[in-house]
């Protein structure tokens, strides 16, 4: 099976955000970032799909910044074969046109299988995966919590509301994976070393006009200061009162 | 004229709430812009669900009802669904943010070539165009949106809208085919029945490394049972899950679930910055920990300081008598 894995650059997710003067987007200065952590459930299942079958390829794509050069190669040196960066230096919130420039790669390229994290944790937006899926006439399993492959045919478990579902899905598919799936590997000094020699390709993305405008980005309120209604056991009849009577809660 | 498409989340014949909040979204749509509210529905054996859509404010009820669609199936609801969007040329199509509706509508969306905005909390029209407002960065910002494409699809945060009544709505049931399967449910395995959906849940109990052992857990169910059956679901942090003491589906927080119920617990939890975006749109936030100092205060509406092997069992004892007084 040949495998493309999906994967973004993202905020670390302990980063404070931070509004840009356009009052449309984040101010990066000194904010860290990483591969999406949904991504790394996504390239450790295709490592591992490839190594079962011993047979296919791993490519990763990611539409972003010339800095997430960095993820890419950790990814080769995780064992990914090949990588591939369509490259914008802006902030893509919009699945529309993200899913425009990914597909028009995507189909110059030959592939049984895509998988993607559930979920970017930047935009959050959780679409991408089904949305290609469709664009491209593949099955489509998304939040995948447990995935086996047999006799070419994906078996896979995910959590919907109050219940787990079962289903399964053919190749061509879009995966997206969920945490729980696997543990990630680490790349190791022997793969970074093997890592340097792997085909890594860079072209500029071809980016629609978003199919919708940001009007603006802001920062939330601040929740109003609470209260320490007191120590121990003793505050539970407080407690009890505020809920009652100030938040209208019980 | 601009309709409104809402398309319902139907689960062995029920009708989920989140999408009544959607059918009321769409209401406010249509107050604004003109148009007409549709409810479309997709499952199977709908009569019930089909009798509460019409009374949900909703101008039109539409239900493709056949033995094919008794499980979700992205593929063939979102065929079905599609050619309803088509048929009502709507301005805006919305659905819950719900596991069926982040499946469902990047599929209708990519089928109608459209934009789509995802977990939205607030929605309007402003000179004619789709506007809506979602957190992102796991709610450290607010993203606010203007369409530039129509139709524009969006799903919404449940919790978030207000459910209506009215009616009776007109309702038209439409023959039709599951069709071909990419991918096919096999099997549903329900959780306890007693078990409230984390995220439907009104009132959330959640533990945290603080409570020392899985064991100790129970404390914690204990809380969420006195508020009598289908009120309170209990959730874990990241590190208890880490752990192996709690479920996956049971996380709160960046890498788990968000919620916003109306009342929330954290308990032995410290309040790291990925927890709190899992649940700092909570009503009422209550916390309980013995360090006064923990980052949980910061964000709590009410604390209390000290060992919640004392404070819980005084707690639950409270609670249940209370419910036990309704
Ligand atoms: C990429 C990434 C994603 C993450 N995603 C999530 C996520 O989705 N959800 C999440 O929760 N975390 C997430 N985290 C982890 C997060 O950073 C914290 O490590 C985690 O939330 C801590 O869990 P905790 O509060 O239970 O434990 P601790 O931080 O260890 O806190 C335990 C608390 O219990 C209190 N305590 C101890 N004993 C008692 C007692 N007897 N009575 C009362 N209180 C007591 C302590 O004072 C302390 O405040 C993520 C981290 C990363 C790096
Ligand atoms: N810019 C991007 N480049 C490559 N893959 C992406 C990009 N954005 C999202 N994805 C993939 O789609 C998944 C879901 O993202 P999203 O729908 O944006 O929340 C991510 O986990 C990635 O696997």
């Amino acid at each position: 099976m040949d495998i493309v894995v999906c994967v973004k650059r993202v905020p670390t997710t302990d980063t404070p955000i931070k509004i840009a003067a356009d009052g449309k987007s984040f101010d990066p200065t000194g904010v860290k970032f990483e591969l999406n952590a949904y991504d790394e459930f996504a390239l450790e299942q295709a490592l591992r799909i490839k190594e079962q079958l011993n047979a296919g390829s791993v490519t990763v794509v990611t539409l972003g910044p010339k800095a997430a050069e960095k993820e890419l190669r950790d990814a080769l040196a995780r064992g990914a074969d090949k990588a591939v960066l369509l490259s914008t230096e802006q902030w893509v919130s919009d699945s529309w046109a993200c899913a425009q420039a990914l597909h028009s790669w995507l189909k110059t390229v030959k592939c049984d299988v895509v998988l993607c994290g559930k979920q970017a944790v930047d935009a959050d937006n959780n679409q991408l995966p089904s949305r290609l899926a469709a664009m491209l006439g593949f099955g489509c399993v998304t939040e995948v919590a447990k995935l086996t492959l047999e006799n070419g045919t994906f078996t896979a478990e995910r959590d919907i509301e109050g219940a787990r579902e079962v289903l399964t899905c053919k190749a061509p598919a879009v995966l997206s994976c969920n945490k729980g799936l696997n543990e990630p590997r680490r790349a190791s000094l022997k793969g970074i070393m093997a890592a340097k020699a792997k085909p890594y390709s860079e072209v500029p993305a071809q980016l629609p006009e978003p199919a919708m405008a940001i009007v603006s980005l802001t920062l939330p309120p601040a929740r109003a200061a609470g209260r320490i209604l007191g120590t121990g056991a003793d505050a539970v009849p407080a407690l009890i009162a505020a809920l009652r009577n100030e938040a209208k809660a019980l | 004229m601009s309709n409104i498409v809402v398309v319902a989340e139907v689960r062995a014949g029920k009708l989920k709430r989140p999408s009544l909040e959607a059918v009321a979204a769409g209401l406010q749509l249509a107050a604004q812009n003109g148009g007409k509210v549709i409810a479309v529905a997709v499952g199977s054996g709908l009569d019930a669900a089909g009798a509460d859509l019409q009374k949900s404010g909703a101008h039109q009820v539409v239900l493709i009802d056949a033995p094919g669609f008794a499980n979700f199936s992205g593929d063939a609801y979102a065929r079905i669904v599609t050619e309803q969007c088509k048929k009502h040329a709507p301005a805006a199509v919305l659905m819950a943010h719900t596991a069926m509706g982040k499946d469902l509508l990047p599929r209708v969306a990519a089928a109608l070539d459209a934009g789509l905005v995802t977990d939205v909390v607030a929605v309007g029209f402003q000179g004619g165009k789709f506007t809506a407002q979602k957190p992102v960065f796991a709610g450290k910002a607010t993203l606010h949106v203007q369409a530039t494409r129509s139709p524009f699809l969006a799903t919404l945060r449940p919790n978030n809208f207000e459910a209506k009544s009215g009616g009776p709505a007109t309702i038209e049931k439409i023959a039709a085919e599951a069709g071909n399967l990419l991918s096919v449910v096999k099997e549903v395995i329900a959780a306890a029945q007693d078990r409230v959906p984390l995220q439907e849940a009104k009132v959330v109990v959640a533990g945290g490394r603080g409570l020392k052992d899985p064991e100790q857990f129970k404390i914690l169910e204990g809380l969420a049972a006195a508020f009598g059956p289908g009120v309170a679901a209990v959730g874990a942090s990241r590190a208890v899950v880490d752990a192996g003491w709690r479920p996956h589906r049971e996380q709160v927080g960046q890498t788990g679930k968000v919620v916003s119920p109306t009342l929330y617990f954290a308990i032995g939890i410290s309040g790291a910055i990925q927890h709190l975006a899992g649940m700092r749109t909570a009503r009422t936030i209550v916390a309980i920990n013995k360090d006064a100092d923990a980052p949980i205060f910061k964000v709590a509406d009410y604390g209390i300081v000290g060992d919640a092997f004392e404070i819980v069992p005084a707690l639950t004892k409270a609670i249940a008598a209370l419910t036990a007084s309704k």
